[in-house]
């Protein structure tokens, strides 16, 4: 079975946005999508630790929706979640630190590539059983009603998601008590080898909220204007006391499942076709083609991310190994 | 002093660091309006209000994941459960989600979250009974909390209310006592209204760790929690009269456990006795026995007896309840087995 949603190719639109926003989008998407294939890379050739999941073709997503939110609203994440830190500002370095299982790593090598952590950016966790987060972040949308912090919470989970039961439970509590929640579904249109068609009676994904009367979307997930838009929307619906929304993001995992993963279950002229669809060379045609940037502007934060991810790499090596006995101290809390 | 019902000692403790500390909430099913299936969060919603008693749909996965998320973010969430065997609904949000995050942060994560409801069985049958410490036992990051008392019952909720870490906060159906409207029969053993009846009103806390010798003795040693604990005392009584001096041991949180106050008794009486409610087979009873074997060994003069549930799920039927079960005389045999050798 092939994927059946619409190849975007065109430029973003940027016209009336910000280029100063539209530039951090641009260098954070790239971030993410060096961190990632420098990390690949690292895999192949270097004794790394553990596993990995991509989220390459995948950051417009991530960049998009934390774009809309302000440096204390939250988020959860999944497996696939490095973009996710990447755009809520969680450090390079100290990620990258955490890849190596280094003790100045984000969680200082506990957690590894799966459950990256940094309460101090709003990122609450990447929670690795698909799902789990999503009942969290809302807990986290109940946590700013209580305290009346005016916090938005967003969940990321990908198309898998939605058919495990905490994804209706929490929708629906957060529909009851109109929590400030927000709801992406990274619709990559494979969970593992299993399409959206496979796996999901109704495959348009975002039609979940009507069954708790929720407001939702579907957009073009490669296209990172069009994601930020309805986000923000969902934000300002979110903060005014309005309650959640759900919002499905049409995109495409370039990469494999995990690490080495083939995915020999996708035929080759679909990944082509998509990898020409590129979230990132469409946000670069478009800021082109709106005068946001010139192409020598563009071409500096290439390199700039390029140096960036080296730097990172570099201190993470640097970096201390964890103990044998370092766990020890992080089983429970002492108060 | 005054002599409170275990539940309204528990509801005082929640009450009372509620209006300490603004961070505490409360989530569950008919917690609010209705006051909880067993009344203990009575009246809370007149008090505290809907920002912070929610009444929850039947979503057990689902609001234990709240409470976890809002524990991340800053507050103290108490979460009940209507009956702790409902927890299994929520099994991957406890086991791979509120246990786990500290060490999956590598400690910057804190989840301040008690986790509360009633077990035990009362001729509910299968669902309504089952006694599910040892699940959370198992679980690396838990705490386990296991109030026998109405005094133990109040400063335990506080330190749990308190505690930085997910704890289980585990009551006895039938110990919650007459004394609370709707709390159900009270226990009949005699023993039950002999100790810790009298609780103090002012808010006090008992450090998680540190058992409670309840009844002194020289003979045998018996370790037990919750309702298995008055059984427990009611033979400590019967025992008396034929001259077996025993101790009796409530260990009151399984983890921490205060393996010092055990190793101590057993050092003294050279005899031991576990007994718990949940099923024998790698149940709290297993453990015991391996602590003690670990710890005190030398000190044994015979092989610990160990008096557990049946491994089955339990019968409706009365008298199949009764003889899955630890009963008195199952706890008296096992002790004169003990000193037999």
């Amino acid at each position: 079975m092939t994927s059946t949603v619409e190849i975007r190719r065109d430029p973003v639109d940027c016209s009336g946005k910000d280029p100063a926003m539209l530039l951090r989008m641009f260098r954070k998407m790239l971030e993410a999508r060096e961190f990632e294939e420098q990390l690949y890379y690292l895999f192949l050739t270097t004794a790394m630790p553990g596993t990995m999941h991509q989220a390459v073709g995948q950051e417009a997503v991530a960049v998009g929706v934390v774009s809309a939110l302000n440096a204390d609203d939250t988020i959860t994440s999944t497996h696939r979640g490095h973009a996710h830190c990447v755009a809520k500002d969680v450090p390079l370095k100290e990620m990258m630190a955490e890849m190596f299982a280094k003790r100045e790593g984000s969680c200082r090598g506990m957690g590894g590539s799966m459950h990256l952590t940094d309460f101090s950016k709003g990122m609450l966790g990447a929670f690795a059983i698909v799902g789990s987060g999503i009942p969290i972040a809302t807990g986290a949308a109940l946590s700013a009603r209580v305290r009346g912090s005016g916090q938005v919470a967003v969940s990321f989970f990908g198309d898998g998601a939605v058919n495990e039961g905490v994804f209706h439970e929490a929708l629906n509590m957060a529909a009851l008590w109109k929590l400030p929640a927000i709801y992406i579904i990274e619709n990559n249109q494979y969970a593992l080898s299993m399409t959206v068609e496979e796996s999901s009676a109704v495959p348009n994904l975002a039609s979940r909220a009507c069954a708790y009367g929720m407001p939702n979307r579907r957009v073009d997930g490669n296209d990172v204007v069009a994601v930020y838009d309805a986000t923000r929307e969902a934000v300002e619906r979110a903060r005014a006391g309005d309650g959640p929304t759900l919002i499905e993001a049409l995109t495409y995992r370039i990469r494999g499942h995990a690490r080495f993963e083939a995915a020999g279950y996708r035929p080759e002229k679909e990944v082509e076709a998509w990898k020409a669809a590129d979230p990132i060379e469409r946000l670069a045609a478009g800021m082109i083609a709106a005068g946001a940037a010139t192409a020598v502007e563009l071409n500096r934060v290439r390199a700039e991310a390029e140096t960036v991810i080296e730097d990172a790499i570099e201190y993470a090596q640097s970096c201390s190994d964890v103990e044998a006995e370092d766990y020890l101290t992080y089983i429970t809390a002492e108060n | 002093m005054r002599q409170l019902g275990l539940s309204a000692a528990i509801r005082e403790g929640i009450v009372q660091e509620m209006r300490a500390d603004e961070s505490v909430i409360l989530l569950g099913e008919d917690v609010g309006k209705f006051g909880g299936a067993f009344h203990v969060t009575h009246d809370m919603l007149d008090e505290f209000g809907a920002n912070r008693i929610w009444d929850t749909p039947i979503s057990e996965a689902g609001f234990t994941g709240l409470g976890i998320g809002a524990a991340l973010t800053g507050l103290r969430p108490i979460v009940e459960y209507q009956y702790l065997d409902f927890i299994f609904c929520a099994m991957d949000q406890v086991v791979n989600q509120a246990a786990k995050i500290r060490l999956m942060s590598g400690g910057r994560a804190k989840t301040p979250l008690v986790l509360r409801g009633p077990q035990g069985a009362t001729g509910r049958g299968a669902q309504h009974s089952q006694s599910v410490e040892a699940y959370f036992m198992h679980t690396p990051g838990m705490k386990v909390v296991m109030p026998s008392t109405p005094f133990d019952a109040k400063g335990l909720i506080i330190s749990a209310i308190r505690d930085d870490n997910p704890v289980l906060f585990v009551e006895h159906k039938l110990l919650y006592g007459a004394a609370s409207p709707g709390g159900g029969k009270a226990l009949s053993d005699s023993a039950i209204q002999a100790i810790g009846v009298d609780v103090p009103e002012t808010p006090y806390a008992i450090p998680l760790g540190s058992a409670d010798v309840k009844r002194q003795g020289s003979d045998v040693t018996i370790i037990a929690t919750l309702l298995m604990l008055h059984r427990s005392l009611t033979v400590a009584d019967q025992l008396a009269e034929q001259g077996i001096s025993v101790e009796v041991i409530d260990p009151r949180s399984l983890v921490p456990l205060d393996v010092e106050t055990i190793a101590a008794s057993v050092a003294k009486t050279n005899h031991v006795v576990v007994v718990s409610e949940d099923t024998a087979r790698a149940g709290v009873s297993a453990e015991l026995v391996a602590t003690i074997n670990d710890h005190c060994f030398y000190d044994l003069e015979a092989p610990v007896q160990r008096v557990a549930a049946v491994d089955t799920p339990i019968p409706f039927g009365p008298a199949a309840e009764r003889h899955v079960i630890p009963q008195v005389d199952d706890i008296r045999g096992a002790v004169l087995r003990a000193l037999s050798d």
